[in-house]
């Protein structure tokens, strides 16, 4: 995904040239191609997000359309106040990618870990939050966030994620793409559970649907799978507490009516103080296609 | 004193007589800290800045951000004062649904503002990402973000005053309202403060040292911005909390305090305006 962002973002800066992109002493050559198509638009603002957000929201306040890129903790949690006030307050187009979300950067350590940004993220008034499942939405993700008037949190994970889409699908944020049709059950993902879902559907007539946009949420599409489901399992590689999860529960609590079986799976409310890769963490707490499927179908 | 400096003098002292008057009929605070920028407000805004109230947007405009946003109330009178707004318009000033309290609102919703501060270490950073802007566009647009001693308590403050210098950001200026006071004591005791301009000078400014309250000096100084060294400007203005009124100088309950009719009347007085 990393490299994906790269090409992107390069094709982006180069056809736009109100791009700027700001990395936090990250991405040794990933972005030369960037730095070479889009001259002067790349800063490396060192160690300092706080800094670099703030610079960013008084860019965009100012024309540009600046895309701040560092590991997910760090252009998150880091420099929260700069993304609430600078950023969302002043409904200025910052886009913030995160890089190594979730579990990706496992072997790292919790200080590198980020399994609460899409809880805190989405809390902030007019924060867009996505979470793109391969390179496919990542790419379509990058150009229609760039389309927004208001700051977008995109989270993205490291390399070799497994391809979701054979083709472009439709892409608009905001809106659930359906990987997988099936009358039984209904799995959704988001980012790289979207592909754990399709795992977990294997020989079950299992919907699958990609919720790349965790806000604003696609409540258009929770209503039908709400109408047309007894049970319906939610994924994330995210605290179960304010993920994805949580925001259906949310709705989910709004609507009322009768209500499915609603399985939600993600990271239970510890921090993991052992080390190992991302596939042992995931099995560890729970967040596998096997304990998925076992779960919702009982096979 | 020449006329453009005897219509500054005048300018500043309304600027403080309106704040007083304002800080009593609406109960708003920060009163030391608003009167203690209250000359570098009137320098920039009405001696230097490259501005036109009627085009608040315009492109190449200068930018002023008072990345001490609690001394806003100086900032609302000094906008209104120059032209961005009627003076009529902060009537409602501290009534419920009024833009105009005890700090800036966002620029969509007061012009003239281009920056809506008020937690302390923001405007220099978004000042910088502006100036960034500027450069890329060509434009000879400048940058001054108005901070206060106690401020640079905050780290995002030492971040800024670390890269713009690395990326040759000479159109910015960083003025320090060095009033020596923060909200509970002597800032320079709260933390470390000293050598102020040594500090900035070291991370790679090209630094002034001035009498915050001194118009004509302050005027000279801001227009020399950027000033041919390549390097961002910082410039540490002495200045007094609560400058201008006798009983309010150097007294630090004035950060928290309201006038009294009385005190504005003999405030008014002090400031040749009875």
């Amino acid at each position: 995904m990393r490299n994906a962002f790269a090409s992107e973002i390069t094709a982006l800066g180069e056809a736009d040239p109100r791009v700027v992109l700001l990395s936090g002493d990250i991405g040794n050559r990933l972005f030369d191609n960037f730095k070479a198509r889009a001259v002067g638009r790349f800063l490396n603002c060192g160690i300092a997000e706080a800094n670099m957000m703030g610079m960013a929201a008084g860019m965009a306040l100012n024309g540009l359309r600046p895309v701040v890129y560092t590991i997910t903790p760090f252009t998150t949690t880091r420099c929260l106040e700069q993304i609430r006030v600078d950023a969302c307050y002043h409904k200025v187009p910052v886009i913030i990618v995160g890089t190594g979300s979730g579990l990706s950067y496992a072997e790292l350590g919790p200080t590198h870990h980020s399994c609460e940004d899409l809880a805190i993220l989405r809390v902030l008034p007019e924060m867009v939050v996505m979470c793109p499942a391969d390179v496919t939405e990542l790419r379509l993700g990058l150009r229609a966030a760039l389309q927004q008037d208001r700051p977008v949190y995109m989270r993205i994970g490291k390399k070799g994620e497994p391809q979701v889409h054979a083709a472009d699908p439709d892409f608009a944020i905001g809106k659930a793409i359906t990987v997988r049709k099936g009358c039984e059950v209904c799995l959704i993902g988001t980012g790289n559970t979207v592909w754990t879902m399709i795992l977990a559907a294997q020989g079950v007539q299992a919907r699958v649907e990609s919720f790349h946009t965790v806000k604003p949420l696609d409540e258009q599409r929770l209503v039908e799978l709400f109408n047309g489901y007894a049970i319906i399992a939610v994924a994330e590689e995210h605290s179960r507490i304010g993920g994805l999860g949580s925001a259906i529960a949310e709705w989910m609590a709004r609507r009322g009516g009768p209500m499915p079986r609603f399985l939600p799976f993600g990271v239970a409310d510890e921090f993991p103080h052992y080390i190992g890769s991302q596939a042992y963490m995931r099995e560890r707490m729970g967040i596998t296609p096997e304990v998925i499927a076992a779960s919702v179908i009982g096979r | 004193m020449d006329t453009a400096l005897a219509d500054l003098d005048l300018a500043a002292r309304t600027l403080r007589a309106r704040i007083i008057e304002t800080s009593h009929k609406t109960g708003t605070p920060h009163l030391g800290s608003c009167l203690s920028c209250a000359d570098i407000l009137t320098a920039a805004y009405f001696g230097v800045m490259n501005i036109d109230p009627a085009q608040p947007k315009h492109p190449d405009r200068d930018r002023l951000i008072l990345s001490k946003g609690h001394a806003a109330p100086a900032l609302f009178q000094a906008l209104a004062m120059r032209g961005f707004f009627p003076l009529s318009d902060m009537d409602d000033y501290g009534a419920d649904g009024s833009v105009f309290g005890e700090h800036p609102p966002t620029p969509d919703y007061l012009p003239g503002v281009e920056a809506a501060t008020g937690s302390l270490g923001h405007g220099l950073p978004m000042g910088l990402g502006m100036a960034f802007a500027g450069r890329l566009r060509g434009s000879q647009h400048r940058v001054f973000a108005i901070l206060g001693d106690g401020e640079c308590n905050e780290g995002s403050v030492w971040e800024a005053a670390m890269l713009a210098p690395s990326i040759g950001l000479d159109r910015v200026a960083a003025i320090v309202d060095f009033n020596k006071w923060q909200a509970t004591d002597r800032s320079r005791e709260v933390m470390k403060l000293d050598p102020l301009a040594d500090k900035w000078r070291a991370f790679g400014w090209s630094v002034y040292e001035v009498d915050g309250h001194d118009l004509d000096a302050l005027v000279k100084l801001l227009r020399r911005v950027p000033d041919g060294s390549g390097k961002p400007v910082a410039i540490i203005a002495h200045t007094v909390k609560g400058k201008g009124v006798s009983f309010m100088e150097d007294d630090n309950n004035w950060h928290y305090r309201i006038p009294t009719e009385a005190e504005v009347a003999k405030a008014k007085q002090e400031l040749g305006l009875a």
